[in-house]
Formats: C-alpha cells, structure tokens, sequence
C-alpha cells in the first residue's frame, strides 16, 4: 500500500550553530531544503488519502458560446463514476467568485466566455475513468461572436461579454467591455510638448505570458465529520481563497480548514482559485477525499496569465536630452472574467512614466473584457507591459539625439524626491542612475567565445547544436534598460499580514516558533522568518509552523510585499514577545541587577544582555515555566486610492528599481538569437538573505528573458482559441538557452520599511525583457515593437 | 495487470495496473515515491526523470509495463545510489544498471532511522547537498529530475566543463531560478567529488 499517507504539512525544524547566529543578512539555507532534495517534501499533487476519489473538470471546446443542453447520463453510469455535476448542482446562490469582482461562475451557466471555461465536474475512483467520463458528458454549444480585442470589444453593436454589470467601476468605464479604467493627467503636456526638439511615438505589442509554475495546480479536499471540509492547497493567499471559497459551499469560513500544501512556483498564477471550490464541491458531495491534478494542458487553461497589451506611446525631448512630456495609452487584454484587472491598470498607468523625471503627462490605462483567456496577476504586474514600451522609446530618443543610451537615462533618471505621475512623492532612495552605472560597469563577456582552436563550439553559438552556423552572420548586440515596480498592494489596500510568534523552553533550550499563513512558493519566506527570529530573540532554534488558517491571513505572496509585510509582522510580534519576555525577567530577576531596570536589554545568543553586552540572565531561566505568544496584525503606511479622473494619488507603498545589460548575438541569417550575458543591479534596501535575493533576481532576469525570445501563448484571433497549451509548443527558457546572469546589489536603506529592505522579487523582471529587446535592436538594426521576438520578425520572412 | 521491477533496489510489485498508466503515475500513486514530479507529464520538463537500467528517462513516457523486470533508481533512493556508487569506486553503469542497489543493501536503508519532519539525520548525495548549499532549490519542484540527470552526468563525467552541464541538463526545465544556482551546484559537486578522490 502507499505510504505517502496523510496529508500533513511541514513543520520546520531550524537549528543553526553557535558559531553562526542565523540571523538577517546571513545566507542561511533554506529549511525546507532537506525535504525537496530527497523527494520527500509534500507538494499538493503528492497529497494521498485512503479511499480518495480524483477530479476532473470538463472545460469549454468553444471561446464563446450558449449552452445549450448538457447530458451526464452517459458519464454518471461509468462504473467507477461517483459523481457527475453541473451548475444546476451548485448548492447556494452563490454561484460565482472572484478576487475583486465575483464575476467568475464556478461552472458555466447558460453560457461560455473563453476557451478552457469549466462547465461540468467528474468524481472517479482512477483519474483515466474520470477524465474518460467527463468526455462523455454532451454539451450542446451555439456559438456566437468573439469579441478578441480594442476595436471589437468596443463596436457600439459589440455583444456584451457580461451582460448586467454592477461592480464598482461600470459608472467609469466608457464601454460595458471595459473592466477598468485609470487616467493621470498632470502638467501641461500641449505646452511642454510646444518646448520639445524632437518627439518620437511608437506603438507596441506585448504578447500573453504564461508563469509556467511547474507544480500544477492540485490539491485534496477532505470531507470532516461536522460537514465541513478541509482543503490542502497550493495557493499564494489561504485566506482570499477561504473568503471565495466559503460562500459557494454555504459553509461559514470555521467549516472550511485550509493547510498550505508544498508550492510549485506561483509567480502569481496562484492569485486566483482554480480548483479550489471543484474538489471541495465534489467531497462534500461523494463524502470522499478528492484530489485534483491538472495536467500540463489543463494547467494552460486553469489559470490567468500576463495581460497582453498594446502600448501607444509619445515622449518629446529637447535637444539636450531632458524629457518634456508624455502621452500613453496603454490598452490591456484582461480576457473574460475581470481577475485582477483593475489593480493591474493601476499599476500600468501609475508606473507607465518608468523610472524618470517626466512633469507633464497624459496617460490611460484599460483592461478590456473579451473573449480571450483571464489574465491577472504575474510578476511585474502592469509594470512589466509599460517598461517594454518606455525603454523602447528611450533608446529611440537617445538614438534621434545622437546621445548614448545609459547617459540619455541617467539624464532623466528619477531620484530621492522626485513626483510620480501620481504626484506622489518617492520618499527612499530611488538611485537610477548609479544602478545603470553599475550595470555598465560590469566586465563584458569576451567577443565570439564559441572560437577555438578545434573550430566553432556550436553550443554556444545561436542555434545551438542544431549546427546552424559556425559564426557566419553572426552579429553580437548590447542593450540597456531599466524599470521601476511597486512592492505591496496599492491604491488604499488594507495591506496587512499577521504573525503569531511563541517562545519557550524545549529540551531545555529556548525556542522560538513562528506561525503565520504566508504561502512559501519558493521564494524563502520561511527561511528570512527563521532569520528574523533569530535576531529578534537570540535564539538558535526555531521552528517554522505549517500555514493555515488558524492564524490570522498574511496577504498574498505577491507584490514582492511578503518580506516586507509578513516580515514586518513576524519581527513585531517578536518584538512584543521580547517585551513579554523582558518583564517576567524583571520580575524574576529583577532586584538581581540594577541593569533591569536601567539599561536597554536585548536577547542575544539565548542570553538577557545589556546593550553594553553584560550578560544578567539565561532565557532558560526567564522562561522556566512560562511560555510566552503574540499573535499580531501589522500594517505597513496606509496609501490611497488614485482619483479616477486625474490618477493623483499617494497610491503605492514602496518601490523597486533594477537595471539590465543586455549581450547577445544573432544569426542574421536565420533570425535565431542567443543570449550571451545578462547582467542586472539592483537596489534591495537590504539583502536580508543574501543567497535568496541573488535567486530571486537571477529568476526574474530569466522569465524577462523568456517573453523577450520565446514565450507567448498564441490565441486564434478567429476563434479566441489556444493553441499552444504544452511545454512542447509554448516555450520557456532551458538551461541552454539562459546565459549568466551576474548580480551587482545594491543595499540602500528604505527607513520606513522593517530592516530598510525594499521588495525584491519582481522588478528583475521588468527591465530583462526591454534590455534583450535593445540588444537585438542593437544587432540587426531593425525596428522590433512587439515582444516576444520570433525568428521571422528578425529576417522579415 | 501486474508489475514486477525493483525500485531504489528494493522488488516493488503494483497489482491492478491499467495498461495505460505511466512508470510515473505507479511511483506517486501506488508505490508511495512521490519524489518524482509531474509538471508536464508530456515528456518536456524532466520533473519525473528516473534512472531505468541506469539511463535517465522521463518516467511520465514509459508505460508502466515496460519496467516489467527492471530497476529503477528515483530521487528518494539518489543518497543511496551514490553511496554504492562511491563505495565500489565509482562505477560505470551505461545501461547495465550495475549500480542498482542489493536487496540487503536496500533494507539497510529502509530501515535507517530519519526524521520524516525535518529531514534531520537523512543522508544525501553529493549532488543533494550541493544543491542546498548552492541555493539552486527554490520551489523544488524541478529539484527531484534535476538531481536525478545532473547525478547520471557527473558519473559519466566527473570534471564537466559549463557547456556539458548545459547540454547534459538541457532537458530539464527549472522557472524558479534561472539556472545560475544549479550551475553553482553542479560545478560545486564536481568539485567536492574531484577533492575526496
């Protein structure tokens, strides 16, 4: 029999020596390391119960269609077959779900809006009986027109992709097709633009993106004896889900338990439930666990991807190079169901200037509904689309000034102070410029490296072992660029996380445990909480709690915000745990030392110490007998909404700036494109672990690098269909085709955030894909608006 | 149907098999070695590579019935494999399988005692360790094939220059870290192998 049994989350041991203290700006390791190198960390497509059904869901064959009849009979009487369900099955009114806008049915009702929509689920004791069922299950379609983008979705005869909207941005939109839409408006751009020597406009085309996690979306729902059920899940927020899923199961959220399975990647693929509510629905039914896996082709359609975008865009310059003006407008394709949308035109207009000094502006951003597949959250969010765009536009102007790139940038580079769009000020270390020195800095990779005395090394040469070319047409290109991001949740979000922190003596040492609902994806969260801890409450030990919903929520792990906030929530709950800890030393030792009363105490090496490093008691004395918890909300600064009319605002929490150098060669010839080098810098505030942040960058580097050269979900502009759901037909980055990515960090303080640090994670992502652009643009002197760039873009075939 | 082969040397036989399940779907699903992945269960990614015979395969595209008989080494018998491996001197396996574990030997290692919570006590291989120490794990999820393929290459291979490690792990695809860290790794391991020898 398996042995892979219960499905039970991690707790993580963290032990670190007494040489090593473990704590911020070390790199320590990560915890849960042990567990994935030997294959026995538990992922939710490894969950396991006896007597388990498996799921599977029927999806739309159409993009855009009623429904006209659906026939379960067939799959109902399957042998094996335990339940079959359609909307009609669906057991509250609460019918639909959605992160901001409940828009999203949970299975189709009378109608589909995008290819890969579900309509109907399947329990089966073999996941081939199930998926044998489901595809005898008979739904009539009538198809109707697809609305694909601008110009249909905005037709004064366009159809409506949902008809009745009462969410709260229908009385600002000027079209039903429109989910959202955000304007800034400042300065007088007529006449800064009247003040411009030259004036270059561009219209560019970013495609769809995929985040490409590897662990597929999977879980297991476990029906419970008091009619609830319990759900161990991969997600990047347990509590939104809760809030979503909850409802639809006429549950109160206490019914509906939720544990944090292991994560396979997210990059916000995991924003939005995908087969959340199905497994629960299906348990709840049967009275059986259920388990749910898509494989990689369901994948493609079981979550929202990176808004495509279309980006018009008019800057002028004088003929010394500073910026005058700009006008944009930035038009996003968000798909059938609204996701996150609007957060994401906020972030597209608001970050649409990049990181530069630009008083006069004219900017729109729109999210489109149409019936192309969800898009939402992926890393950059908005602000990836619009760099592409602006750092095109930047190269142009320098090129129309006969200026170099870098210093063009630096001339106009934002700083400390400068006024966003949004007339928000940026308030921490904003250094450009110096980060664009630095990258230029770097040593370049050395000229036709493939060159050796036996011949050309074709594994380093565009086209690989394919032996296309032994340098013949071969052209090798440098690019610059730059981006900004924002970290945390914006335009007013109450933006919170929660931590529970508890310290006490185990085995006679102390230890700590820190317990929050922060979805580990793989960034390392759990191991900077252990870090933060450590510095916290100068233990050696503690102990990283499985995430849950018996804690408060910790927000989602995205926005690069989770260091930050869930970081700031665990060391003000260590904090206060300190100051527990110190009182009942006062009054056990108290009248010991004068020092008690007197000095400011720390904890430090499992010892009370004074600042001046006299050591007055051993935490295991103080916490002989006591056991001291804090569970504790924290917030970072409130930010606003953006005016819906001119986009002014104190919008954002913090932001984020790196800096790419693009090197790469072309085969001129046959359009193939190797990277050679990509090399990034980027200001972190402070590295809390070093080894993690360098990850993180070198990461979000390669994903830029993917839409730049090869990843696109291609959608039939004819029938609003897929056709490339497969890691054999939509294309990610192998090791081959990644070149090194050497890191220059930069660690300038943020005094308003925990530590100083700065959110991390996405802004690598922004600047890669522009700077590969340049590279290629370098190279082969064409034009090159739309990203990502394929063969026959570059030889006009 | 019923399939008899041996996993991490141990004589594994899974009963009521459908003719069309993978190697892959038998070891997560009735076998409880979950170690293995399936990211794409089309052959693309190599999450689920296994060593068969001692050649590294994507198990999601072997029929289960195909390993009627033969040996399979999967991420969770890696630490002990290697440790065969090194105490025989090294071994050439090509497709012999000659490194498969002995029964005996197999029991030692069921036996030995691991905190199943922390990891804490467990023994790894080289290549594990060395991706923790280089920081190459971040989800994990591409972890296990990874492994697995760059295991098989340093044994082929113990001092591989940059490109051979390109091409030996060009069949694995990792979104999480840009490969620079399992770079790091592959190279440290090589490194740390070439030093004891």
């Amino acid at each position: 029999m398996p042995t892979n049994g219960a499905p039970l989350g991690t707790p993580t041991k963290v032990t670190q020596g007494s040489q090593t203290k473990g704590g911020i700006g070390e790199s320590t390791l990560r915890p849960d390391g042990t567990l994935k190198v030997t294959g026995e960390f538990a992922y939710s497509s490894d969950m396991w119960h006896e007597d388990m059904l498996w799921g599977q869901i029927l999806r739309s064959t159409v993009a855009h269609a009623e429904i006209v009849s659906i026939d379960t009979a067939e799959a109902l009487a399957t042998p094996g077959v335990y339940a079959v369900l359609t909307y009609d099955d669906l057991p509250t009114d609460v019918k639909n779900y959605g992160l901001e806008i409940q828009d999203t049915p949970v299975l189709a009702h009378g109608k589909v809006r995008h290819h890969g929509e579900p309509v109907a689920l399947v329990a089966a004791d073999h996941p081939e009986t199930a998926r044998r069922a489901a595809a005898k299950i008979r739904v009539e379609y009538r198809e109707l027109p697809v609305i694909t983008d601008e110009a249909s979705a905005t037709a004064p005869d366009a159809i409506l992709v949902h008809e009745n909207r009462d969410d709260h941005h229908i009385g600002h939109v000027p079209h039903p097709n429109i989910v959202h839409r955000q304007p800034i408006v400042r300065g007088d751009v007529a006449a800064a633009r009247a003040r411009a020597d030259v004036i270059v406009a561009g219209e560019y085309t970013f495609g769809m993106q995929d985040q490409a996690f590897l662990g597929p979306e999977s879980g297991l729902a476990v029906p419970e004896e008091d009619g609830g059920v319990h759900l161990y899940i991969a997600t990047q927020w347990l509590h939104s889900d809760l809030r979503q899923i909850a409802p639809v199961l006429g549950l109160p959220e206490e019914k509906v338990r939720m544990t944090l399975s292991g994560v396979g990647g997210a990059f916000g693929g995991r924003e939005d439930l995908s087969m959340q509510i199905h497994a629960c629905l299906l348990a709840l039914r049967t009275g059986k666990p259920v388990k749910i896996v898509y494989n990689r082709f369901e994948s493609f359609f079981g979550h929202v991807h990176r808004h495509p975008a279309k980006l018009y865009y008019e800057h002028g310059a004088t003929k010394d190079g500073k910026l005058t003006h700009l006008k944009c407008r930035i038009v996003l394709d968000g798909g059938a169901y609204a996701s996150a949308s609007p957060a994401v035109v906020g972030n597209a207009s608001s970050l649409s200037v990049g990181p530069y000094v630009v008083e006069d502006v004219d900017i729109e951003a729109i999210a489109l509904y149409t019936n192309n597949p969800p898009c939402g959250a992926m890393r950059g969010f908005g602000a990836v689309q619009a760099c592409f765009a602006y750092e095109a536009q930047m190269d142009k102007l320098a090129k129309r000034l006969g200026m170099d790139p870098v210093e063009f940038r630096q001339l106009n580079a934002m700083e400390q102070g400068t006024l966003m769009p949004t007339g928000q000020p940026v308030d921490s270390p904003a250094p450009v410029a110096e980060l664009l020195r630095r990258v230029k800095a770097m040593p370049m990779p050395p000229e036709r490296q493939w060159e050796s005395s036996e011949g050309a090394d074709v594994r380093q040469l565009p086209g690989g072992l394919s032996n296309t070319t032994h340098g013949e047409g071969v052209v090798r290109g440098v690019g610059y660029a730059v981006g900004i991001k924002n970290v945390g949740f914006s335009e007013g979000f109450d933006d919170y996380s929660t931590a529970k922190v508890r310290m006490e003596v185990v085995g006679g040492e102390p230890v700590a445990t820190v317990h929050t609902a922060m979805a580990e994806v793989g960034q390392g969260g759990v191991t900077v909480h252990a870090q933060i801890a450590r510095t916290e409450l100068g233990v050696a030990q503690v102990t990283i709690h499985p995430a849950d919903t018996q804690v408060g929520s910790a927000g989602s792990t995205s926005a690069s915000r989770q260091t930050y906030v869930t970081g700031g929530a665990v060391k003000n709950a260590c904090e206060l745990v300190r100051e527990r800890v110190l009182e009942i030393g006062r009054r056990k030792f108290g009248s010991h030392h004068p020092a008690w009363a007197t000095a400011e105490l720390l904890l430090e090496g499992g010892k009370v110490v004074t600042d001046g490093g006299e050591v007055l008691a051993d935490l295991v004395d103080v916490l002989e007998g006591e056991a001291v918890e804090v569970e504790e909300e924290w917030r970072h600064r409130p930010t606003e909404a953006f005016d819906l009319r001119t986009g002014q605002g104190n919008g954002h929490v913090q932001y984020s700036f790196a800096a790419h150098r693009a090197v790469v060669e072309v085969d001129t010839e046959l359009g193939l494109v190797k990277v050679i080098e990509l090399a990034c810098a980027q200001d972190v505030g402070k590295a809390l672990n070093p080894l993690s942040v360098v990850g993180q960058i070198q990461g979000g580097t390669t994903q830029g690098l993917g839409v730049a050269v090869m990843e696109e979900i291609i959608v039939d502009p004819k029938t609003a269909k897929v056709k490339n759901p497969s890691f054999t037909d939509y294309l990610i980055p192998t090791i081959l085709d990644t070149p090194t990515i050497p890191v220059d960090v930069l660690e300038l303080a943020d005094d308003h955030a925990p530590y100083g640090l700065r959110g991390v994670g996405e802004a690598p992502t922004l600047s890669s894909t522009p700077a590969v652009l340049a590279a290629i643009r370098e190279a082969t002197g064409l034009e090159l608006n739309r990203t990502p760039v394929r063969p026959e873009h570059l030889t006009g075939t | 149907m019923r399939v008899n082969f041996t996993v991490n040397g141990r004589p594994q036989e899974a009963d009521d098999v459908w003719e069309g399940e993978s190697l892959l779907y038998v070891l997560r699903e009735r076998l409880g070695l979950p170690g293995s992945k399936n990211a794409c269960e089309q052959g693309e990614c190599g999450s689920c590579t296994v060593r068969l015979d001692g050649v590294p395969v994507c198990s999601c595209l072997v029929a289960a019935g195909q390993v009627e008989g033969r040996d399979v080494v999967t991420v969770e018998g890696l630490a002990d494999f290697a440790k065969q491996r090194a105490q025989h001197g090294g071994c050439s396996t090509g497709a012999t399988g000659a490194c498969g574990t002995s029964l005996q030997d197999a029991r030692q290692w069921a036996a030995k005692g691991q905190d199943s919570q922390t990891g804490e006590g467990t023994e790894l291989a080289p290549i594990q360790q060395a991706f923790i120490d280089a920081g190459a794990v971040q989800c994990g999820f591409c972890t296990p094939g990874l492994l697995v393929a760059a295991d098989e290459m340093l044994e082929r291979n113990p001092n591989p220059s940059d490109a051979d490690i390109r091409e030996a792990l060009s069949g694995n695809l990792c979104r999480c870290t840009g490969y620079e860290k399992i770079m790091d790794a592959v190279r440290l391991a090589a490194a740390r192998q070439a030093e004891a020898v």
